[in-house]
């Protein structure tokens, strides 16, 4: 390089300058950051999500924002109930009784988890989680009747109340089963809606049994 | 480019020459996409079912046996190895439980149904119903039975539920499990014609247990004469499936083994539905009307007052 030649650097000149990198934007911390905020705030968001699916599910309409956001409060809160409601109180008969705790646990998640396998290896486009959380909360109306069948067996275990117990309960079961279709139904392909409604059937008809045959002791 | 088209107009004649050879084969070529392989699934179920009464087919089995191959190509720990097993349309799995339902004489259910497309679906959703159906009408039954008894108090016999469980699934895969290895054995020794892959032997099982669905719900009768009447009558339809389809796996074989195993596969069979009938339904006693035997009556009733 001949026009590098009579180029000299010293060696003694320091290298000096600033480095900072220029903040692109002056947003402020709270709009990204929930470190900050109160407690009740981040308490109250959650609580506020997880009412709002309990209202989609009270009046199912098809809404992409309960897909996306979802969250397994509700359905933890559900199934613990459930299976608490479902104790009969006799801890000392170790007979053929109801279920037990952890019986009414397993079914449900369990069931639920087997139930989202078999949409997703059918073809479905639903997120494993999702699934989770729409056949979770679509326990609710079964919840409510558990909470009803209860009360009325407070007042009577005679045939009536079985009547009535049993129409409650097949409501319930419908509106369960209507309820998490309309959500899930979508995300499978054409052909095979029914081979995937059917598991979520046989679901709900399996907690709905638990429910009627619910005896106190 | 010129080369590439001339290699896929190549494909495309093999394929046309294999299907005009065999319409029964499932031509799958590895760099198509996978859309293809269904496409061609549904267009062959037409002229599958109008293929008549050949129990077996001589090069069918080498071909199938070797697109069964094919078609799980991926390694089995990822999810799309597992989504090969579900690869089933409503109607076929209607199709493939009405198959069990009403067995044609003469036709092979595997060969005929399923046709190297076996799915875990049908098994496993058939075994969860029965599980939940014999727990249920027999809690049912049981209490039509004893209602009306001063000293019976309902229980929902919950436990009886993972026993039927265990039961049924053991059988709808452990029995399978071994049936393949016996044939497998076989196999080695003397050359037949036929040989099932386990997931179609699986899937043999699993949708011949159908029947017993609806049995069991008949069962909630308490008559004893029906419900045997029942038992002989399921048993008869599933247990013709189950013949009809390994029959044709053992015939070639030594004529007392062949025997042998098709008896041992009813036997089985017949114990799951006896096993059944008696664990979960409680026997129908038989009831002894007060009027008509009116001196029975008094002297009971003596001797309660006593």
């Amino acid at each position: 390089f001949p026009g590098l030649a009579d180029v000299s650097i010293s060696q003694d000149i320091p290298v000096e300058g600033e480095i900072t990198v220029p903040v692109g934007s002056q947003s402020p911390d709270d709009d990204y950051s929930t470190l900050d905020e109160p407690v009740k705030d981040t308490i109250m968001r959650d609580l506020k999500a997880v009412g709002k699916k309990f209202v989609h599910v009270m009046y199912p309409r098809k809404s992409s924002a309960l897909l996306r956001d979802w969250d397994l409060w509700g359905p933890l809160v559900l199934c613990v109930s459930l299976a608490l409601m479902l104790q009969g109180g006799s801890a000392d008969s170790k007979d053929d009784g109801g279920p037990q705790f952890a019986e009414v646990f397993v079914i449900i998640w369990f069931g639920a988890v087997v139930i989202t396998l078999n949409s997703k290896l059918l073809g479905g486009t639903i997120s494993f989680f999702q699934s989770l959380c729409v056949l979770g909360y679509c326990v609710m109306p079964l919840t409510v009747a558990m909470l009803v069948c209860r009360l009325v067996l407070l007042a009577g275990a005679g045939t009536a109340s079985f009547i009535v117990r049993l129409i409650v309960v097949g409501a319930m079961f419908a509106w369960s089963t209507l309820a998490s279709t309309a959500f899930l139904a979508d995300s499978q392909p054409p052909n095979r809606k029914a081979l995937v409604v059917y598991p979520i059937f046989l679901f709900y008809f399996v907690i709905s049994w638990m429910i009627l045959t619910f005896t106190p002791q | 480019i010129a080369c590439f088209v001339m290699y896929l107009f190549a494909e495309f004649d093999d394929a046309a020459n294999l299907l005009a050879a065999n319409p029964d084969a499932t031509t799958i070529s590895i760099d198509e996409p996978v859309e293809i392989p269904k496409n061609q699934h549904s267009r062959l179920q037409e002229p599958g079912r109008e293929e008549d009464d050949e129990l077996l087919g001589t090069d069918d089995s080498d071909k199938t046996e070797l697109l069964a191959g094919q078609k799980k190509s991926a390694p089995f720990w990822t999810f799309d190895y597992y989504q090969t097993f579900f690869d089933v349309d409503t109607y076929q799995v209607l199709d493939r439980i009405k198959g069990s339902v009403f067995p044609v004489p003469g036709k092979n259910f595997v060969r005929l149904y399923i046709r190297s497309n076996p799915d875990l679906y049908g098994p496993f959703w058939i075994c969860a119903t029965l599980v939940f159906t014999i727990a249920v009408s027999g809690n049912l039954s049981n209490f039509f039975i004893h209602l009306g008894k001063p000293t019976y108090r309902y229980v929902p016999e919950f436990r009886k539920v993972s026993i039927a469980a265990t039961t049924i699934y053991a059988y709808a895969w452990l029995v399978p499990l071994a049936l393949w290895g016996f044939l497998m054995w076989r196999n080695s020794k003397v050359m037949n014609i036929v040989s099932y892959s386990f997931l179609e032997i699986v899937c043999v099982y699993g949708y011949s247990l159908f029947i017993y669905i609806p049995t069991a719900i008949l069962w909630i009768i308490p008559q004893r004469v029906v419900r045997w009447v029942l038992v002989v009558f399921s048993l008869c339809l599933s247990g013709s499936v189950l013949v009809m389809t390994f029959w044709p796996a053992v015939r070639d074989d030594n004529r007392r083994i062949a025997v042998a195993t098709v008896a041992t596969i009813l036997l089985l069979h017949a114990l799951l539905a006896v096993g059944c009938l008696a664990y979960f339904f409680d026997a129908p006693e038989l009831d002894i009307p007060a009027p008509i035997i009116p001196a029975h009556n008094s002297t009971s009733k003596v001797v309660l007052e006593q």
